[in-house]
């Protein structure tokens, strides 16, 4: 009787242990199939944004706008400034720094890293002496002394 | 701080560089529009640093300090007859930034948030590619125009056989070299596409004279926010994108009114071969026999004295002389005598586009006394005395008459109609297109020969004597 009792409870021990595996298995495989998941929607996300546009069409729209923005905005430059213009030019352009601290900052690999630290500190040498060379040439230009 | 909230952020820093570009219509604004330009940058860097999930403080902020310290060291230091040079290095550093940040994307995609290592999102290749090659393409140019101007090699064009070809195959390479990238994602392509950027730089550079380095300086300048452009999109960052979009518009814009300037296409600029030894045989032989008329310092502080209205056209060869603050005084000593006094400024004078402005301005020279081309033509016909210096091939009138002149159509200063031109020039020696000048052998003419600084000062001595 205490045999048999014992029997059945190993039986059902085993039988547990067996359903718990199932489980952690099944388990595993929807954490994979999640994985997919978010991985696929993460990849149709990125292609259907909000209202089916996708970021490269988002970042055409913004990059023909701006491309015509700059067009109208150039033309008003006066030709005596020309130089400070590419001087100001110069210095936003390094806004690139942006990517840059990304990559620095990401703790990925050491290699990522390097390139950041690089690119953050090229970016720097034009910010710094793009705005800086703009200012001199501008404060050179002075009204008729009346 | 919220993704949404941190685009925004971008926004008004988008706004702030248009802005910093807007006050640049007058000098008055100017200055207000840089500290526009700044606000938008700090606002950028800080917005970015409060977006990351973990920042590596000592790689930031070394970065910054070390570059910081050499930007600001190298803009107060730098003469400003160096500018043009100053400005292709700023390029080559930005399209070097570029090829740093688009191979941290494509060695560390996921901090980008654009896939993962091998598995990089198919239109983010695309994008990560141009901006390399873009920013390989004005790195190396960017060497090659600065090396040119700093006089570290030649400014003759390097042209040899089939180049055209070689830089056609090149090009083709390239794209071949970004479908393989896209199709397989091979790290080789990516480095292959960089390695042959870096090479077709140097290629698309090398054959374009000096004569036409304004007009590459502002194609470079292009170059580089096109690269930017580039990154933007691989990042699917907003202010990269609008940045990128005003800095390639403004360069281009830039390209196109230094060609207009010279009458030149841009297609044949950029094929090169123009400029220095090629060019120099047309028409400098018959010059030799010709009659002119050869001055002093005190005729031409006779002449301008006693004159209502005395037109000075400033070219290059001025800024290397260093004659501006020499000629500053003159042109006072004439105010003070009741002269009026102005200056004519051809939009290619100097070796980038307004860089007689900034050596005008650095004179003391009041802005509005400095007149563009197509302002000041009409005032020639009465004008008393054309006072050339350094200048040459923008006041020769063979431009608007004779067929057969390498620069005829180039858009000139109407010099010839002055009553009196005085030409300060160190010898009879054709411009830096080769070509004569038939303004020498006029009768109205009269030849300052001499070194540019050394006139100035001496027709100074002769005003103050007088």
């Amino acid at each position: 009787m205490a045999a048999e009792a014992v029997a059945a409870q190993q039986g059902i021990t085993e039988r547990a242990l067996d359903l718990a595996n199932q489980a952690r298995e099944l388990s595993d495989a929807i954490a994979g199939l999640g994985q997919e998941a978010s991985r696929l929607t993460a990849e149709a996300g990125a292609s259907v944004a909000a209202h089916g546009t996708s970021p490269l069409v988002v970042g055409l729209t913004v990059f023909v706008l701006a491309v015509f923005v700059g067009y109208h905005v150039v033309w008003r430059v006066t030709p005596a400034l020309h130089s400070p213009l590419m001087g100001v030019t110069n210095a936003i352009s390094s806004v690139i720094v942006v990517g840059a601290l990304i990559a620095a900052g990401s703790g990925g690999s050491s290699f990522s890293e390097a390139m950041g630290f690089l690119a953050v500190t090229l970016a720097s040498v034009n910010i710094f002496g793009g705005f800086l060379v703009t200012h001199r040439m501008l404060s050179m230009f002075k009204k008729k002394k009346k | 701080m919220s993704h949404d909230f941190a685009a925004l952020l971008y926004l008004v820093a988008s706004i702030c560089f248009i802005m910093a570009l807007r006050g640049l219509s007058h000098p008055e604004s100017s200055q207000g529009g840089l500290r526009f330009g700044m606000a938008g940058m700090a606002l950028a860097v800080l917005t970015t640093l409060f977006v990351l999930p973990e920042i590596n403080w000592v790689l930031i902020v070394g970065g910054v300090l070390i570059g910081g310290a050499i930007g600001t060291f190298i803009a107060l230091r730098i003469q400003m007859t160096a500018l043009p040079q100053l400005v292709a290095a700023f390029h080559s550093l930005v399209g070097l930034a570029a090829v740093f940040v688009a191979a941290a994307a494509f060695t560390n995609p996921s901090a980008y948030g654009i896939g993962m290592p091998g598995d990089i999102k198919l239109n983010s290749l695309v994008e990560m590619s141009l901006g390399t090659a873009i920013g390989a393409i004005t790195f190396t140019g960017s060497i090659v125009a600065f090396a040119k101007l700093q006089g570290l090699v030649s400014g003759r064009p390097v042209v040899f056989p089939m180049q055209h070809w070689l830089n056609l195959a090149l090009g083709l390479l390239m794209i071949l070299l970004i479908v393989w990238l896209c199709a397989t994602e091979s790290a080789a392509a990516f480095w292959l596409i960089l390695l042959v950027a870096l090479v077709f730089g140097v290629l698309i550079i090398i054959p374009i004279g000096g004569a036409d380095m304004p007009v590459v300086i502002s194609m470079l300048n292009s170059y580089s926010g096109w690269a930017a452009c580039g990154i933007g999109f691989t990042l699917e960052n907003s202010l990269l994108i609008v940045t990128g979009a005003l800095v390639g518009s403004s360069g281009a814009i830039l390209s196109y009114i230094m060609c207009k300037g010279m009458n030149r296409s841009f297609i044949s600029v950029i094929l090169g071969g123009f400029g220095g030894e090629s060019a120099g045989g047309a028409g400098a032989g018959d010059g030799t026999d010709k009659v002119w008329r050869a001055g002093s310092a005190e005729d031409a502080a006779f002449l301008m004295k006693n004159a209502d209205k005395v037109v000075i056209v400033p070219g290059y060869g001025m800024a290397v002389a260093q004659a501006q603050h020499a000629l500053r005084e003159m042109a006072d000593l004439l105010k003070e005598a009741g002269v009026t006094v102005s200056y004519a400024i051809h939009p290619v004078a100097g070796r980038m586009p307004g860089h007689m402005n900034v050596l005008l301005a650095e004179a003391n020279v009041p802005y509005d006394e400095v007149f563009e081309m197509d302002e000041i033509n009409s005032e020639f016909a009465d004008t008393d005395v054309a006072f050339v210096i350094g200048a040459n091939d923008v006041t020769n009138p063979a431009a608007k008459t004779d067929k057969s002149s390498p620069i005829y159509g180039m858009p000139v200063l109407d010099v010839e109609k002055a009553r009196n031109v005085l030409f300060v020039k160190r010898s009879m020696a054709t411009g830096y297109a080769g070509v004569d000048n038939p303004l020498f052998y006029m009768d109205q003419t009269m030849m300052l020969l001499a070194d540019a600084k050394k006139m100035a000062e001496d027709i100074v001595k002769a005003l103050k004597a007088s």
